[in-house]
């Protein structure tokens, strides 16, 4: 393990949900992923293939997570992606990081900025480049959480 | 001068090493096994030709399964495609067979292989972008438009719904008066390793099951010539596995198939020449063509240890191959062109019946037709250019090559052996077994990246700065209202009474043992429509849920 990924044992873990909405099986980067997360001290939950965005939310919301990651590569992220964040903020879940990985044009990425998805991971990637921009970018924790979890 | 190979590792090689030493410390295959400097006759000490290779099309058919192999017939090219509605699919088509190509491979939409018609809510967003969107028979009969299916062959990447979409296939084939004695093509019908790696399951693997027998009995008198399954290693290789896994854990699958349908009152050698294969080719170019090789002479040997086979024709394993999808890369995607030529190599000459060569940009979106052009010309080139194909099995004999081979087959049987002692292929899945498997290779393949251990050019070393997209294929987004305004209009034309029988029936025989495919080209010719076949199963039968792994 590297000096970068090696968890603080003295910080609370950040929280991160791994998702997969849509019906493509390719779980593998999703898995990869997850598992390095995890590797670097992070809580990690991961939904499993074939997730509606109301199932992927209620799971962000009862696991009280500070990031989502989200990975399709059917192709149907600019129909489905709004539908997470729309199902997300229906249960108040607002102050969540989001990104993204697997198969998408970086045409579309534009508009999925404007969803509020802050990065984009696609095939090749450096799984310690993910844990430091969650690291980075997730949300703190506001005192009273940290301190109901620590 | 060394005497032998001991020798030479003692005193040439080793001083040089000494002096110089070499790239890296150790040698790696993909399953982690070393790979040494040099290969020598005693790597074959105890290596017996007859045994190990024998002649192309005699058992064991290491060196392949024709006599002629491709000097009496080059391998099918067969490029997989399908996109959008089945209209656009059908130009796509007719563009590759005038191009050269000389089978078809249907690549459905995820609806359609789920059991979901285009207008389903779960459907939402999916229509027609991985492949074809196909509901009904009026969309197989624009699928197949002025397509001569008793001409050509088609192979239908199909599993959980396989039986309907075969159904349909036959309904559009009998439309043009095709004899069905004649008609050629493969079902993919592998459902188990969607269980593993896939993931386009719907039902439970016990009903999911007795659907592939039934396919297996219905086909041997009224489809003699259909490729009932192929089983493929393809997809648990693209989810990481190596070459020795990638063999194992298809083999295992197929014979839980094998053993279902023997249980069902089969006979092995009565179904056994209709079993196909599917392996991916990767960038490790002797180990894959070991592979290759090695999976026939397992295959053969278990035919005839296992299943007490007679018949050659059911110990042959004939097997398609794609190249590694997963080897393709975003960065420098030209690059791809030359991984992909490379992997085509190496299944020609492992002995490929037919072959998919990947397209450059697939790492970025699905493939546009100058690139699918591409990928079929780099076919083109190695059949016509390189002469490769004018010596049967040309690598045989050299000491790397049948040491590997005789290295993967001993890897993938001592696998074989594990999934025998943790019941069978379905218990294991049951048990997260190959899943964790393929995991963890994964994430090994992926710390060895990250470290630089394996190099991806373009990737972690040679990389550059300027960033080329290629133009990217899109699917109309209006598609999927415009197939539902379709979906609707056949609802109110076709006899929906007819429907309604043949809907019954399928749920009545859901719980008997009635073979369900005569139900079903009934149904598909009344123009029930896949989700509500599916649907009725569904309510049978329930649905598969996902064995976490992680």
């Amino acid at each position: 393990m590297t000096a970068e990924t090696a968890p603080d044992a003295a910080e609370v873990p950040i929280r991160v949900l791994i998702a997969k909405p849509g019906l493509d099986g390719h779980d593998r980067g999703a898995k990869v992923v997850a598992r390095a997360l995890r590797d670097a001290g992070m809580e990690v939950t991961y939904t499993g293939i074939r997730q509606t965005p109301d199932a992927i939310a209620e799971v962000a919301l009862r696991e009280g997570v500070q990031a989502v990651g989200i990975s399709i590569l059917s192709g149907a992220h600019l129909e489905l992606f709004p539908r997470i964040v729309a199902a997300l903020h229906a249960r108040g879940v607002d102050d969540v990081l989001l990104f993204a990985g697997g198969i998408i044009p970086p045409e579309d990425m534009p508009a999925l900025r404007e969803l509020g998805f802050e990065a984009f991971f696609g095939p090749g990637t450096n799984t310690n480049d993910i844990v430091t921009f969650v690291r980075q970018s997730a949300p703190n924790l506001d005192d009273a959480e940290a301190t109901a979890r620590s | 001068m060394s005497k032998s190979k001991h020798d030479w590792r003692e005193n040439t090689h080793g001083k040089a090493v000494a002096r110089n030493p070499e790239r890296k410390p150790r040698f790696e295959s993909s399953s982690g096994a070393e790979v040494e400097p040099l290969y020598a006759p005693e790597d074959l000490a105890e290596w017996n030709y007859h045994e190990k290779l024998g002649y192309p099309g005699e058992y064991p058919f290491t060196r392949g399964v024709q006599p002629t192999m491709y000097r009496g017939r080059l391998w099918t090219m067969r490029q997989y495609a399908g996109f959008g509605d089945a209209a656009e699919s059908n130009r796509r088509y007719k563009f590759l067979l005038e191009q050269g190509q000389t089978g078809l491979s249907v690549a459905f939409d995820l609806p359609t292989q789920i059991g979901y018609d285009s207008d389903a809510p779960e459907a939402e967003g999916e229509v027609g972008k991985v492949g074809v969107a196909i509901s009904s028979l009026a969309d197989m009969e624009v699928l197949t438009d002025g397509i001569p299916l008793d001409k050509i062959t088609t192979s239908m990447t199909i599993n959980s719904t396989a039986p309907i979409l075969l159904a349909l296939y036959v309904a559009a084939a009998k439309q043009q008066g095709a004899d069905l004695s004649k008609l050629g093509g493969t079902l993919q019908n592998d459902i188990l390793k969607e269980y593993i790696a896939r993931g386009t399951y719907i039902f439970p693997p016990r009903p999911s099951l007795r659907l592939i027998t039934d396919v297996f009995a219905w086909c041997k008198d009224a489809l003699p010539e259909f490729n009932t399954i192929s089983i493929s290693g393809y997809h648990m290789r693209e989810a990481g596995c190596t070459a020795a896994q990638e063999i194992a854990f298809t083999y295992a699958n197929a014979i839980e198939y094998v053993d279902a349908a023997i249980k069902a009152g089969l006979e092995f050698d009565a179904f056994g020449g209709r079993l196909a294969f599917f392996w991916a080719c990767h960038s490790n170019f002797l180990e894959e063509v070991a592979k290759f090789r090695a999976s026939r002479r397992i295959w053969a040997k278990l035919a005839r240890d296992r299943w007490g086979s007679k018949d050659p024709r059911a110990q042959m394993e004939r097997f398609h191959t794609q190249t590694g999808g997963a080897t393709l890369t975003a960065q420098q995607p030209l690059t791809n062109v030359v991984r992909t030529t490379l992997q085509a190599m190496a299944a020609v000459l492992g002995g490929t019946q037919s072959l998919h060569t990947n397209s450059f940009d697939e790492a970025l979106a699905l493939p546009t037709e100058e690139a699918v052009e591409l990928a079929l010309r780099t076919q083109q080139v190695i059949a016509y250019e390189t002469g490769v194909g004018d010596t049967i099995d040309p690598l045989a004999g050299s000491y790397v090559v049948e040491a590997l081979t005789d290295r993967v087959e001993a890897e993938a049987l001592a696998y074989i052996q594990r999934i025998d002692d943790l019941g069978g292929a379905l218990a294991a899945i049951e048990a997260g077994f190959q899943q964790r498997e393929i995991q963890d290779a994964a994430f090994r393949i992926q710390r060895q990246t990250e470290s630089g251990e394996r190099v991806v050019v373009g990737v972690n070393m040679f990389t550059s700065d300027d960033e080329i997209h290629p133009p990217t294929l899109r699917v109309d987004p209006a598609m999927g209202k415009r197939r539902a305004q379709e979906l609707a209009a056949l609802r109110a034309r076709r006899d929906n009474e007819a429907v309604r029988t043949a809907l019954d029936k399928i749920r009545t025989a859901a719980h008997t043992d009635e073979n369900m495919m005569p139900l079903l080209v009934e149904a598909v010719e009344a123009y029930t429509t896949v989700g509500e076949i599916c649907g009725v199963l569904r309510e049978e039968w329930g649905e598969f849920h996902e064995v976490m792994t992680l």
